[in-house]
């Protein structure tokens, strides 16, 4: 239905008039009263006009084609005696056919009465009515203010000097008539206005009738209609749709189709979506998968200390062990079982050094490395999976990767909250280089559409050397931090058990940030969590991380 | 990442140079530093404070760096200038020197036995004749701070006291005394106050109420008195004003009390280098004895150079450059690591100053190395690493799925996997003590008590917080929820849900009961009990009675459907009627060809570590055992080969279709490879011979070939062994026990593998039939239930109402042998007692 603009009406009623009617609502308030002439008495209704048959529209475009130069559509309506919207409608019609007509929108203002000034044209002023209801004898004035129009006449009759109040009069104050016959000027000033005369009344008198909330100034839209460079009176009745019926019968071909309006949305097709950061996700796992990477099971929220910091050679005094940086669990508080030969180790480069390393010299207690928490990131899992490569017969290159949730007490802002995604890529090979590190992350933000890579030294407990990945910002004009990287410290690998020139790289980024920056959102709950907003799910497109 | 703010003006006099802000910028980066804002005191001001308060303050240009957090010799102006002029190869790095006064005793800091209780550690320097500016002298306030937020840990760790030495005289007492008997005139007060008083004074002070609690609690407080009796700090809250340094100061005695002696040393190493810089005699310090408890002396600051030794090689393979060992050494240098070659080969000595206590590992010199060698100019390079990749099974599944659940017309939702107990329990009508939900201790809101043991929760807060959204809402989701699992080494694992929820006018259990039916489909589960799926209607507290139904597959409960109790509805705020699904995922995994990777890590180490390197040739093979004695004769004579030979005409190995650790040892029983003219042999032995890499992992064997080497002393003299002659009376009893003994072995550790018997522990509701029944004797019934694989736990009687009390007992079944109805059949059987057996929790081990 929406494609049809035209005959139907429809399209226009529902698109254009409700809008027309919205800018002009609001026009009025400014401009007194302003509206398409539409009378009560006539309660052409959108529906009911929608039926317009062409007998109006071409009974217009006859009208069209006597006049000289156009008509105006309110003499049109006027004319052929149909309310003006169903003119308005009929106008619309036929643009939509082509240039049929042109028609040019107008505004005017006139006077016209008011439904108390309709009243008094009818049955004459409310003073002229009270003198008429007051007999030769006279009237009570009690009785005359029953009259529904008896306190204003009154009045108004007073100052007229049309009548006289006797307050003396035994029985109570009697109104007796003055003269004997008066003019119902103000009737037929009106009545001049009824009928369209309304230039004859100067601006006093109509102000005047104004301020007794008789005349009304309006302001008046119309259309002034001509003819169109395609002129016809007469109009062919067209099809809205092609039927199995059309085609069957071949009458298709000698119907004339309504012309789509091809502005209008089409019908939202009925179906799921899924969420966007589970789409980045997918694309992210796609690439990790066609760079050669597997995918390590982090369906592990809950860890110990041990996995998520001892073993990844983070002294037990680092900050993001605090309470204020992690979760701790109260139940089940603490991890129960370590591999116990690798926690000596373990225990012993943190305390004392080994492997080359000084170590960190301080008193490392199994109590805190017992201390179940939820995971501050997934490297813990990569130390578990290193730990079992460790543990293999013969050392086999392996190249990891992982996207899960990771969790951290941390305030929470616009773009933190206690828990993301982070995603992570990790290689362990022989030999390795920090080159290597560079080249694999050129290669990976390569495939996000990110070719301009710089690196800056940074510090992370776990690797040496550690890196900050930056990637030039075309629309910021400046470089931006889209990821962190490093070297395992081979306090990390050697415990493990790792042979010592296999050297392991690693990097990690979170899955929200390039998230939100791909799909414009800035605050991170409407993409996350309950309150997210599922206008945004719905309306997300396909994500394509390299375009 | 702590942030040191420097002015700019300042640091570009002391760099000799100015540069335009990108420049200083570039700088920063390339030496790992970030130059973070370039702001003013005035802008700090206007913006916290507002403008007013701004008219009075400077509008110097501040740069704000942020410096790694390893690097405390980065935290003040002195040293980022030290850094980075001999990055810029301006500045050779001074070499920091410990010196003993002009004539007299050094300072001496004398530790009393008292502060083992509560702050056992201290070290001390003096820095004489030092010249403070304004400048200087905020720097050197600004550096304490920076450590004490940084390596002393707010304190708790480390706490710093520096004193005016001319207004103090030693020695130094460092000793813990009650608080009621501290009494001193704190920094900036006017007045004397008890330890006590202090405690609660600074109760509101926006700084020094964060390090009340370090000590607070403790019996006695440290407290440090110069020999009359003045107090020179309550550490770690608060010098005394007597002792206070000003501009004018000439001598300062630095004491930093401890709980941890190493970072002491350390953070007394920073204070005296980076400010003995305006000593009379530039980069000398003072030493100051410090006496222990047991009489024990020793000299600070340490300020000790370390000497390693590493190869320029090492650098270059580390990094992927080539570069000689001289310039490897420049670069070194640069980092303010004294470095020359030996000339032995392509040794380099690195000297570690006391500025560098970062340094812990030839690796962070590597690093420096690099940092200093650019690593922007390092050439990236792509590794040959060959890999096969993977997906995690559980993974592959859920994306397959979550596609095409969209496809089924349902609209992904991403919950929260923590939130609080009273969204998993009271507000779907569950108690939280039956949820075997992990709990949380230090949770800054409630909605971070617990992590999550069912989706549904949050789709229904998810269609909450959409209700302006046209109907009707179709949501699902695929996550992780965690429960308690005593089985894993932590106490808890992660359980993949589905979860989907219909919300509209009607409750639509029609819909959601069609997406359970598509979902099946999709996981090629036919509608049919036993081995298909079905529902049965079931009791669940979260759903409308009568409207909830249960759903098996295989026999077994995989979740729930059913229509959500009007409560639980109006409990997240919701009006309409909504229908729900929810359950596990992890049962339709189904076989993998791939291997299975798992975070559960084995707890005992399988081999001990030598670290192999690559350079090194493949492990040699297993010492060969001492005979070659087998079933088919001596494997060194000819008779031997040939009826192994004949035995193998055949076979393809020595028992059943695969390479098993019999073939090893037969193998490692043939002395030398066999003759061509035993081609059978030949092709066995050169297949098994491939094996050699991974021999360890081939499956166990199941019978013995070869026989063990007979002892000395019993000469039985059988050289020639019958073929297949193994029969039990002819094996030696020492063979036989050697036998027996690793089968046992074998079938001990077969029995071991908790994998091959998928176990479940069910939890079982038993109803009586009114509060009269004898609930005794209704247990001695259930758990006179005996069948193979079904072993009872621990049970409770749980009140109903009315009086009447249900048994609610655990058990461990094997899935294999007993299944649920089967259970519930022979407890029903008690039909005097039982009224009613229900399943209240199923859960695979």
């Amino acid at each position: 239905m929406v494609y049809f603009s035209s005959p139907t009406f429809v399209a226009f009623g529902v698109r254009d008039t409700l809008n027309m009617a919205d800018v002009l609502a609001r026009r009025s308030c400014g401009l007194g009263h302003v509206r398409f002439e539409k009378t009560t008495s006539h309660p052409a209704s959108i529906g009911a006009s929608s039926m317009a048959d062409t007998g109006v529209l071409e009974a217009l475009l006859q009208r069209v084609e006597k006049a000289d130069g156009g008509v105006d559509s309110l003499a049109a309506a006027a004319g052929l005696g149909v309310d003006h919207q169903v003119i308005v409608g009929a106008v619309k019609s036929l643009q939509a056919l082509g240039d049929v007509i042109s028609a040019e929108l107008r505004s005017s203002k006139h006077w016209e009465l008011t439904e108390e000034g309709t009243e008094t044209a009818e049955q004459g002023s409310h003073e002229a009515r009270v003198f008429s209801s007051i007999p030769a004898e006279g009237l009570p004035q009690a009785e005359l203010m029953k009259l529904s129009f008896g306190k204003i006449g009154f009045s108004k009759a007073m100052s007229n000097n049309w009548i006289r109040v006797d307050k003396s009069h035994e029985g109570g104050p009697r109104i007796f008539r003055t003269v004997e016959s008066i003019q119902d000027q103000v009737r037929e000033k009106l009545l001049l206005v009824k009928r369209g005369d309304a230039a004859q009344l100067d601006e006093k008198e109509k102000n005047e009738l104004k301020k007794r909330k008789l005349l009304a100034e309006v302001t008046v839209k119309s259309y002034w209609i001509a003819k169109g460079s395609s002129f016809s009176t007469t109009i062919t009745k067209q099809e809205t749709e092609l039927t199995p019926e059309m085609i069957a019968t071949g009458s298709w071909k000698e119907k004339k189709f309504k012309p789509y309006n091809f502005e209008a949305m089409g019908v939202a097709p009925d179906c799921g979506h899924l969420h966007p950061l589970m789409k980045v996700r997918t694309q992210f796992r796609q690439i990790f998968l066609e760079m050669g990477f597997s995918e390590m099971p982090t369906n592990n929220f809950i860890e110990s200390s041990f996995w998520n910091f001892d073993s990844l050679f983070q002294p037990q005094q680092h900050p993001a062990r605090d309470q204020h940086d992690t979760f701790f669990l109260s139940d089940p508080a603490l991890a129960q079982e370590f591999p116990p030969e690798y926690l000596e180790r373990v225990k012993k480069v943190h305390s004392e050094g080994g492997y080359g390393s000084q170590g960190y010299k301080y008193d490392w207690k199994i109590e805190e490395a017992r201390k179940n928490i939820l995971r501050t990131h997934t490297t813990a899992v990569s130390a578990r999976m290193l730990y079992k490569l460790a543990q293999q017969e013969k050392f086999t290159p392996v190249k990891y990767f992982s996207i899960d949730r990771v969790f951290r007490n941390e305030t929470l802002d616009a773009t933190h909250l206690a828990e993301f995604h982070q995603i992570e890529g990790v290689v362990a090979d022989y030999g390795l280089t920090l080159g290597d590190l560079m080249g694999v992350l050129h290669q990976f933000f390569t495939k996000l559409g990110i070719t301009k890579l710089r690196f800056k030294p940074a510090y992370n407990p776990y690797t040496e050397p550690s890196m900050e990945v930056f990637s030039y910002h075309e629309g910021l004009k400046k470089w931006v931090e889209v990821g962190n990287s490093g070297v395992f410290r081979p306090e990390m690998l050697l415990p493990m058990g790792l042979p010592e020139d296999v050297s392991v790289i690693a990097w990690g980024l979170s899955l929200e940030r390039p998230t939100m920056i791909k799909y414009g959102i800035n605050n991170i709950r409407e993409l996350v969590g309950h309150k997210v907003n599922l206008q945004m799910v719905y309306d997300s497109p396909i994500c394509r991380l390299d375009s | 990442m702590p942030t040191v703010g420097v002015k700019r003006d300042f640091l570009f006099n002391a760099l000799g140079r100015t540069y335009t802000d990108e420049e200083f910028d570039e700088l920063c980066f390339e030496f790992g530093l970030e130059l973070d804002e370039i702001t003013s005191e005035k802008e700090i001001i206007s913006r916290e404070q507002g403008d007013s308060k701004a008219s009075g303050a400077s509008d110097l240009i501040l740069y704000k760096i942020d410096v790694p957090a390893n690097r405390y010799d980065l935290l003040c102006l002195e040293g980022l200038v030290r850094g980075l002029q001999v990055f810029k190869n301006k500045l050779e790095a001074p070499r920091y020197r410990r010196v003993s006064p002009d004539g007299g005793e050094p300072q001496r800091l004398i530790i009393t036995k008292e502060t083992a209780a509560v702050r056992p550690h201290a070290v001390a320097a003096v820095l004489r004749n030092i010249t403070f500016t304004q400048e200087r002298y905020d720097s050197f306030i600004e550096l304490q701070e920076k450590l004490h937020q940084n390596i002393c840990r707010k304190r708790s760790l480390v706490a710093i006291g520096t004193h005016d030495l001319d207004a103090i005289s030693g020695p130094f007492t460092y000793t813990a005394k009650a608080p009621g008997d501290i009494c001193f005139r704190p920094l900036n007060q006017t007045k004397e106050y008890t330890a006590i008083q202090l405690m609660s004074l600074y109760k509101t002070d926006s700084h020094l109420r964060h390090y009340l609690p370090i000590i607070e609690d403790k019996p006695v407080y440290p407290v440090i008195y110069d020999s009359n009796g003045v107090v020179l700090s309550m550490p770690p809250i608060i010098n005394g004003d007597h002792s206070r340094i000003s501009l004018q100061t000439k001598n300062v005695f630095i004491e930093c009390t401890a709980t941890d002696l190493t970072k002491a040393k350390i953070v007394l190493d920073m204070m005296v280098t980076m400010f003995s810089e305006y000593c009379a005699q530039p980069f000398t310090v003072e030493q100051a004895e410090v006496v222990y408890p047991d009489g024990k002396t020793c000299v600070y600051p340490e300020l000790a150079y370390r000497k390693e030794k590493l190869s320029g090689e090492f650098v270059n393979r580390k990094v992927g450059i080539r570069e000689s060992t001289d310039r490897i050494a420049q670069l070194l240098t640069r980092m303010c690591l004294l470095s020359q070659p030996t000339g032995v080969g392509d040794e380099i000595e690195v000297e570690i100053p006391p500025t560098r206590p970062d340094v812990i590992h030839a690796c962070d010199i590597m690093e420096d190395a690099a940092i200093a060698y650019g690593f922007n100019n390092i050439t990236r390079t792509t590794p040959l690493t060959y890999t096969v990749a993977n997906q995690f099974p559980l993974n592959k599944l859920t994306e397959l799925l979550r596609q095409d659940l969209a496809a089924a017309g349902f609209t992904e939702a991403l919950n929260f996997a923590l939130c609080s107990q009273e969204d998993i329990a009271d507000k779907l009508g569950k108690k939280i003590s039956e949820t075997r939900a992990i709990h949380i201790s230090n949770p800054k809101t409630a909605e971070f008590q617990v992590a999550r043991t069912t989706l549904l929760p949050g789709l229904l807060k998810t269609v909450a917080a959409n209700r302006k959204m046209p109907l009707p809402l179709k949501l699902f989701e695929i996550s992780d929820v965690v429960l308690k699992d005593e089985s894993k080494d932590v106490g808890a694992r992660n359980s993949r849900r589905f979860c989907a929820i219909y919300y509209n006018k009607t409750p639509g259990f029609e819909v959601i009961h069609g997406l359970l039916d598509r979902t099946m489909q999709l996981l090629d589960v036919k509608p049919a009990r036993g081995e298909g799926y079905h529902i049965q209607a079931a009791d669940d507290s979260t759903f409308f009675p009568g409207r909830c139904a249960e759903i098996f597959v295989g026999g077994k409960s995989v979740g729930r459907l059913g229509v959500l109790h009007p409560d639980v509805v109006s409990r997240f705020e919701l009006t309409m009627p909504c229908s729900a699904l929810e359950m596990d995922v992890e049962p339709f995994l189904g076989f993998t060809a791939e291997v299975l990777l798992t975070h559960d890590v084995p707890m005992q180490e399988t081999f001990k570590h030598q670290f192999p390197a690559r350079s090194q040739s493949r492990p040699a093979l297993p010492s060969r055992p001492p005979t070659t004695k087998t079933v088919f004769g001596d494997m060194s004579s000819q008779a031997g080969l040939e009826a192994l030979d004949g035995f193998l005409a055949d076979r393809s190995y020595m028992e059943g279709f695969t390479a098993s650790q019999a073939d090893a040892a037969v193998f490692d029983a043939i002395p030398s490879p066999p003759p061509r003219a035993f081609c059978h042999l030949r092709r066995w032995w050169s297949h098994i011979k491939s094996f050699q890499t991974e021999r360890a992992r081939l499956p166990p064997a199941k019978s013995q070939f070869v026989l063990p080497p007979a002892p000395p002393a019993s000469d039985a003299g059988e050289d020639d062994v019958d073929l297949f002659g193994s029969d039990d009376e002819e094996e030696s009893t020492e063979a036989a026990r050697i036998r027996e003994q690793r089968l046992a072995d074998y079938a001990a550790k077969k029995s071991k593998k908790p994998a091959l018997v998928a176990k479940s522990s069910i939890l079982l509701d038993v109803k009586p039939w009114d509060d009269e029944t004898d609930m005794a004797k209704l247990e001695e019934c259930v758990r006179s239930v005996a069948m193979e694989g079904l072993l009872w736990g621990q049970a409770k009687l749980v009140p109903v109402g009315y009086g009447i009390r249900k048994l609610q007992i655990g058990c461990v079944v094997e899935d294999e042998k007993v299944g649920t109805d089967l259970l519930e059949e022979a407890i029903t059987a008690f039909e005097e007692y039982v009224q009613s057996v229900d399943v209240a929790a199923f859960n695979k081990i």
